[in-house]
C-alpha cells in the first residue's frame, strides 16, 4: 500500500511530516467510490434526457409538415401566384418573394443598427446614463408582443403614408431584430478579453479602429449566432405584419405596396373553409421552416470560411 | 535607433490610491534597463505611464513630465501616436485570436492603413527573423492562428509584433514570467540583440534575469524608486537597506 513514495528521492529535510497512508479498500471507501459513479451516471444521463426533449419537438414539426404539406408541393408552388377561390392549382410564389424581400429589408435595418448599439453598450456607454437607458428600453422591447408592434409600426407609418407597405412590415420585424442583436452583441464583446483590446491600443491603433477590427472581429461568431435567432424569430412573424405588410394575392415586388409574405398567407390559408387551402398551408409552413434553416445553415458555412487553424 | 528617456516627478494614482509617488528616471538610449521590486510597488504603472497605457484605465491619471529625447509625451504629442513609438509587450503573450501568424505580426501596420502587400510582407519577416521565431512558424504563416502556437512562439510573436511597427522604445511588462525557462532564455538572448536598435525597459521578478540583460536596474518599493544604479553596482554593493534586503531574500 505505501510503495508509492519509493522511488522519489531522499527528503532534504531530516524529518519530513509524516502523513497517515491512505488507505482505498475500506468498504466505506468503497461505497463513496459506487455513490460517486452513481451520481456521474445520473448527471449526464440527465443532461442526454434533455437533449433529447429538446430535439424531440424540432423533429417532430418537421415530420408532421413533411406528412402534411410535402405532397403539395409541386413547380406550380414555387412558380405561381394564388388562385382565385373555387379554381385549382396556384402557389406562393409570391409569397416567397415578397418573405425574401421583407426579411432582407428588416435584416438591412436592423443588423447594423442592432450592432452598433450593443457596440455602444459594451464599448462606451458602460456605467453611464444613457448606456443604462438603452439597455432597458431593449430588454423591455424584447418583451413587446409582436402583435402590439404591428399596430405601432401602423399608427406611426401606415397611417402617415394613408397605405399598407413592405416597407412597414420590414420596419416591424427590424424593430423586432434589434434588442436580441443588441444584448448579443453586448454580451459577446463582454467576453473579449481586455489584453486583447490592449495588445492593439499598445499597438498605437485608435481605440475605434480597436472596437471595430479587433474587439468586434474577436466576438464575431456569437454576434452573428445573435443575428441568426433575431432573423430565424421574425421570418416566422405573422402578427407584425398583418397590420403593415397586409399581404397581397397578386405579383408585388414595390416596397411602397402591400406585400405578400409565407407566413401571412399560411394564415389566410389555414383560416379558410376550403381543403385545398389547407394543404397549401401545410406546404407554405414547411417552405417556411425549411427557408429558415436553409438560410442560417448558409451564413454559418460562409461565416466559417475564413476560420484559421487553431483559432478559437 | 533607440532614443533615451528622462522621466521628472512622475506621479500616478488609481482612483485614490498613489501608486506612484514622485519618480526621476534617466533610462539610457540602447541599454536595457530592468525594474525589479516586490508585487504591487508600481513597476507595472511605471512602464504603462511611458507609453500613456496608464490612461485607458477610466480611474487612472497620471501628472509630470516624460521626455524621449526631446519630446514631452504628455504635452507634444497624442497617446495614440506615442504609442506607435513606444512599443508594449505583455505579461502574457496577447495574440489577437482571430488572425494568423502573419495579421497577428503586422496588425500594427494593417490596423493603422498600411496596405502595401510587399512592405508587409517584408516586415513580417524582418520582425519574426528578429524575434528568433521565423524559422518556426514560416511555413504556417497564413494558415495558423496566432492562437495556435505554444505559449513561448506566442510571446516571441507579440515581441514581433511590437517591433514590426519600427518603435524607439520597447517596453517589457514581465515578458518571461508565464514561460518556460527554455522560452525564457530565447527571450533574454532576444532582449541581448534588440538592445543595438531600440531602448529596453524590462519589468521583472527573477533577479537573475534583470542581472543577466540589463546595464541598469532601478528598484522600486511602495510607489516610490528606492535605488537606481548599475546593475553591477544594485547587486553587489546597493547603497540602500531596503535594496540590500530585497536582493537577498530578506523580504518581498
Amino acid at each position: 500500500m505505501s510503495t508509492a513514495a519509493t522511488n522519489l528521492p531522499a527528503s532534504p529535510d531530516a524529518n519530513p511530516p509524516q502523513r497517515p497512508p491512505m488507505d482505498f479498500n475500506t468498504s466505506h471507501a468503497r461505497w463513496n467510490d459506487r455513490l460517486r459513479n452513481g451520481v456521474n451516471y445520473l448527471i449526464s444521463g440527465a443532461a442526454i434526457l434533455a437533449t433529447v426533449i429538446v430535439i424531440i419537438p424540432l423533429i417532430a414539426i418537421l415530420v408532421y409538415l413533411l406528412y402534411k404539406g410535402a405532397s403539395s408541393l409541386n413547380v406550380d408552388f414555387f412558380t405561381k401566384i394564388p388562385a382565385p377561390v373555387g379554381e385549382p392549382g396556384g402557389g406562393m410564389a409570391n409569397s416567397i418573394v415578397g418573405s425574401g424581400i421583407i426579411l432582407a429589408l428588416s435584416s438591412a435595418m436592423g443588423i447594423p443598427i442592432g450592432i452598433a448599439a450593443g457596440v455602444y453598450l459594451a464599448e462606451y456607454g458602460r456605467g453611464r446614463f444613457l448606456g443604462n437607458a438603452v439597455r432597458f428600453t431593449a430588454d423591455v422591447l424584447n418583451g413587446v408582443p409582436s402583435i402590439v408592434m404591428g399596430i405601432a409600426i401602423y399608427a406611426l407609418i401606415v397611417m402617415q403614408q394613408k397605405h399598407f407597405s413592405a416597407f412597414a412590415g420590414g420596419v416591424a420585424l427590424a424593430i423586432m431584430m434589434i434588442p436580441t442583436i443588441t444584448r448579443t452583441t453586448e454580451e459577446m464583446l463582454a467576453t473579449v478579453p481586455h489584453s486583447i483590446r490592449e495588445a492593439a491600443l499598445g499597438l498605437g491603433v485608435p481605440r475605434w479602429r480597436t472596437t471595430l477590427s479587433v474587439a468586434l472581429r474577436t466576438a464575431s461568431p456569437g454576434i452573428i449566432t445573435g443575428c441568426m435567432l433575431a432573423f430565424a424569430r421574425v421570418a416566422g412573424e405573422t402578427a407584425p405584419l398583418l397590420f403593415t405588410a397586409l399581404g397581397n394575392q397578386f405579383w408585388s415586388v414595390s416596397l411602397n405596396q402591400p406585400i405578400a409574405a409565407l407566413p401571412l398567407q399560411i394564415y389566410l390559408y389555414a383560416e379558410s373553409p376550403y381543403d385545398e387551402w389547407h394543404r397549401l398551408a401545410w406546404a407554405g409552413a414547411l417552405v417556411l421552416i425549411v427557408m429558415i434553416m436553409v438560410s442560417v445553415t448558409l451564413v454559418r458555412i460562409f461565416a466559417n470560411r475564413g476560420a484559421l487553424k487553431g483559432g478559437n | 535607433m533607440g532614443v533615451g528617456i528622462l522621466v521628472e516627478h512622475l506621479n500616478a494614482w488609481y482612483g485614490t490610491t498613489h501608486t506612484l509617488q514622485d519618480i526621476n528616471l534617466h533610462i539610457p538610449a540602447n541599454h536595457a534597463t530592468a525594474l525589479i521590486g516586490p508585487s504591487g510597488c508600481g513597476k507595472s504603472t511605471f512602464v504603462r505611464c511611458l507609453n500613456r497605457m496608464h490612461e485607458t484605465n477610466p480611474i487612472a491619471r497620471a501628472t509630470g513630465t516624460v521626455k524621449m529625447g526631446d519630446l514631452d509625451i504628455y504635452k507634444d504629442v497624442s497617446p495614440v501616436e506615442i504609442r506607435r513609438r513606444v512599443g508594449m509587450v505583455f505579461q502574457r503573450p496577447n495574440p489577437f485570436p482571430t488572425m494568423s501568424i502573419y495579421d497577428n505580426v503586422v496588425s500594427g501596420l494593417k490596423l493603422n492603413g498600411y496596405r502595401n502587400r510587399k512592405v508587409l510582407d517584408e516586415t513580417c519577416e524582418r520582425s519574426l527573423k528578429a524575434a528568433a521565431l521565423w524559422d518556426e512558424v514560416k511555413d504556417d504563416l497564413k494558415k495558423k492562428s496566432g492562437a495556435s502556437l505554444s505559449g513561448g512562439q506566442q510571446q516571441r510573436m507579440c515581441i514581433a509584433r511590437a517591433i514590426a511597427v519600427d518603435p524607439e522604445v520597447l517596453l517589457m511588462d514581465e515578458p518571461a514570467s508565464a514561460l518556460d525557462p527554455v522560452s525564457t532564455s530565447k527571450i533574454e538572448d532576444l532582449i541581448f540583440h534588440l538592445k543595438a536598435q531600440y531602448t529596453i525597459v524590462i519589468v521583472t521578478h527573477n533577479m537573475q534575469q534583470a542581472a543577466r540583460v540589463a546595464e541598469n536596474t532601478g528598484f522600486f518599493l511602495n510607489g516610490k524608486m528606492v535605488e537606481f544604479d548599475s546593475t553591477h553596482k544594485i547587486f553587489t554593493n546597493p547603497s540602500d537597506k531596503r535594496t540590500e534586503d530585497y536582493i537577498t531574500g530578506r523580504f518581498g
